[in-house]
């Protein structure tokens, strides 16, 4: 069992400092700040071209108090990669007192498209980093284009008339490369995501967490809105909180107390309705359907996560 | 230490020598045998560097770049297709300043797939801001491995280098060579002290945004690092002369150049084979000699200026081409000699894609370029196969096809 840790737990250092570029209600500028307040200042943070390469402000200011390297889009991975095998040559001079933890900071786009491959090297080789994807699902930083992590039926300006296809489950993907920590996490459930990350931070070996990222202007919702929609993901299933470690993966916080009953699930359609990416699909022939399809979507997914195999397999 | 080892070992060696301290690398022929030799080394205790054996060369430059950023020296080696996969980060390497050295074993880009040796795969990377030098020795591989590091981690340069040298030609020979140990290397070559990395101590955001009110500044200084190089190649290759006794040349090396009326101009193992060349012309009585371009970039503009005065002629050897327009080393040497020089100039393009070029050859084509019989771009080893005949029937058939 974890320790309760309560916000007075939180350090007070700020190493996500004021002055940043970021959108208003921007959830990559939270997730960093609570990140960092978890990992220390002992970090370097590798940056994948996205949204957070430019809300951390321009040349030669910098919001962010860490050594930073920003890195081209499929590089995540083996960047990380090239930093630990570089720190541990430093330590080998005894020019390091402490190693620092490496901190790879990438979108879905870095993450679940382009960056796959380097990613999933990174992860076979073993290297000793975490690995956190802000999911927004969609390009937000080109002008919300789709991704491989855009939802069945969203808007995106290439998928006008909404996406025909599932998302992919990377979490799961990663959980296949047989790494030590896996973990789901939730702006609407900050000291969770903080102690994920503790946790992360505590384990040898590649540490995967994903945090969803709803975006204002690309989902099109009030900025004020952003802890909610992320509150919505979790009651409607649509975003599933788990951690999996040791070969086993639990469901944590307000996602096991929907599963064991002590919630009740909130309809896809309630956090469908908040956003006006799924206005369309809702709005057309096909939106029963595809409300359908997303609502057996979350199903599926919390079977599979709790060991069920498909009979296709 | 002497050795009989491939060119290919050498170069692991003498990165093992040069204290390179993490190597990210993907395997692809003809590099292969280098990483092999350095996961070798590291096993066997004899290498302590950190070896990442990475899922693609775009990863292996990607970790290239990040490892150097932390202040260790690394190395990494790759070839062709690999070299071209690399190309975005070539410039993320140079445009981020970082002064690592990669060898580039030199070999045709498909298709049709070609493993044997020609230029374009580093031509093509000509932009990048890398330093560019071109090996023709197996000796010689071993001492601008070392040379190497000296020149990148000089603080005016600071700049990432591309070590080529010829498929098979040069990577798969054996060759019996000088290797200095690295207590011997050290004092030529002493730790690499970063200017700026990746440190908790000190946090630096690197690569952000730069706005176009900056960012000209950021690749004038490239040029800058790319200017300074010129003396600090030419230190480097003096002192190393001076500590281990040796010289392949600084930015250019010549063979039989002072009295010669006219001049062979090549890269790499061609130009050994160009020495050839010149002793047979000069046993004919002509006077001939070799300028052999060693560094590409920075290109030896002063050089050429001053050695190309007063010749004859000179016949530029490419074994690359820029399509639509000419051989990459012609048009170099031409505008280095603009405004400067009048000195009539010829293009022999061989070699591509592993066929082998002769000394006969090369004198051959070098006494009908003085005579004026060349063309201003001569394909000097065309021919017509059994193949390309294959070829022209089908698609005879396939045009038949079109009009029924």
């Amino acid at each position: 069992m974890r320790q309760m840790v309560s916000f007075k737990d939180l350090p007070e250092e700020e190493l996500f400092l004021a002055g940043s570029t970021a959108c208003q209600g921007c959830p990559s500028s939270l997730a960093l700040r609570i990140a960092f307040k978890a990992l220390g200042s002992n970090t370097i943070l590798i940056v994948v071209a996205s949204c957070t390469s430019v809300l951390q402000g321009s040349y030669p200011l910098s919001a962010i108090d860490l050594p930073l390297m920003n890195v081209a889009f499929a590089t995540g991975g083996a960047s990380a990669s090239g930093v630990v095998a570089g720190i541990k040559a430093m330590a080998k001079k005894g020019e390091l007192d402490e190693e620092p933890t490496v901190l790879v900071w990438a979108g879905d786009g870095g993450t679940y498209d382009i960056g796959i491959q380097s990613l999933s090297g990174a992860a076979e080789r073993g290297t000793d980093f975490i690995y956190v994807c802000y999911n927004n699902e969609m390009y937000s930083n080109t002008g919300t284009q789709r991704s491989g992590a855009t939802p069945l039926g969203a808007w995106t300006t290439t998928t006008p008339g909404g996406k025909a296809q599932h998302r992919k489950d990377i979490a799961q993907i990663m959980i296949a490369h047989r790494i030590p920590y896996v973990a789901t996490v939730s702006l609407a459930h900050p000291l969770d995501f903080y102690q994920k990350m503790l946790k992360a931070k505590s384990i040898k070996g590649t540490k995967y967490v994903e945090i969803l990222a709803p975006c204002p202007p690309g989902w099109k919702f009030p900025s004020s809105q952003m802890i909610e929609v992320s509150r919505m993901a979790v009651q409607s299933g649509m975003w599933l909180l788990y951690e999996h470690e040791d070969g086993e993966t639990r469901f944590t916080g307000a996602t096991k107390r929907m599963i064991e009953g002590k919630v009740r699930k909130k309809p896809v359609k309630d956090y469908l309705e908040i956003q006006g990416r799924f206005r369309q699909i809702l709005a057309s022939p096909e939106g029963q359907k595809a409300e359908d399809m997303l609502e057996e979507e979350v199903s599926e997914s919390i079977r599979r996560l709790q060991g069920w195999v498909p009979e296709y397999i | 230490m002497r050795v009989l080892e491939t060119g290919n070992h050498l170069v692991a060696l003498a990165a093992n020598a040069a204290a390179v301290e993490v190597v990210p690398a993907y395997p692809i022929t003809p590099q292969t045998q280098i990483i092999e030799m350095v996961a070798e080394l590291i096993v066997e205790g004899k290498m302590d560097a950190e070896y990442i054996p990475v899922e693609s060369e775009h990863s292996a430059c990607a970790a290239l770049v990040s490892a150097s950023l932390t202040g260790a020296r690394a190395f990494s080696a790759t070839s062709a297709h690999g070299l071209a996969y690399m190309h975005e980060m070539l410039h993320f390497a140079a445009g981020i300043r970082v002064p690592a050295v990669m060898v580039n074993v030199n070999r045709a880009l498909g298709p049709g797939w070609n493993i044997w040796c020609d230029h374009q795969d580093s031509i093509s990377q000509r932009d990048t801001g890398w330093l560019q030098v071109y090996v023709s020795s197996h000796q010689e591989v071993v001492d601008t491995v070392i040379q190497a590091y000296r020149i990148t981690e000089d603080h005016s340069v600071l700049l990432p280098l591309m070590l080529n040298l010829d498929a098979f030609v040069l990577s798969h020979t054996y060759m019996d060579a000088d290797v200095p140990d690295r207590e011997e290397v050290s004092r030529y070559l002493p730790g690499y002290r970063p200017l700026w990395k990746l440190d908790p101590r000190k946090p630096v955001t690197h690569g952000s945004v730069v706005y176009p009110v900056d960012f000209s500044e950021t690749r004038e200084s490239m040029q800058l690092g790319q200017d300074n190089a010129r003396s600090v190649v030419s230190r480097a290759a003096e002192e190393f002369r001076d500590v281990f006794g040796r010289w392949h040349g600084a930015m250019v090396d010549g063979y039989l150049m002072e009295d010669a009326e006219f001049l062979i101009v090549a890269m790499g193992s061609i130009a050994a084979e160009s020495k050839v060349a010149v002793d047979g012309l000069r046993a004919r009585g002509k006077s001939v000699g070799l300028l052999r371009v060693r560094f590409f970039r920075p290109f030896p503009i002063e050089e050429l200026r001053e050695l190309c005065a007063g010749r004859e002629g000179l016949l530029v050897i490419d074994r690359d081409y820029s399509y639509g327009m000419e051989g990459a080393l012609y048009t170099e040497v031409k505008a280095a000699l603009y405004g400067h020089q009048v000195v009539p100039a010829r293009s022999l393009i061989v070699g591509l894609g592993g066929r082998d070029v002769t000394h006969e050859l090369i004198a051959d084509y070098a006494c009908k370029a003085w005579d004026g019989q060349l063309g201003e771009i001569t394909w000097g080893d065309s021919h017509i196969t059994r193949a390309h005949e294959i070829t022209r029937e089908v698609l005879c058939e396939f045009e038949e096809l079109l009009d029924t």
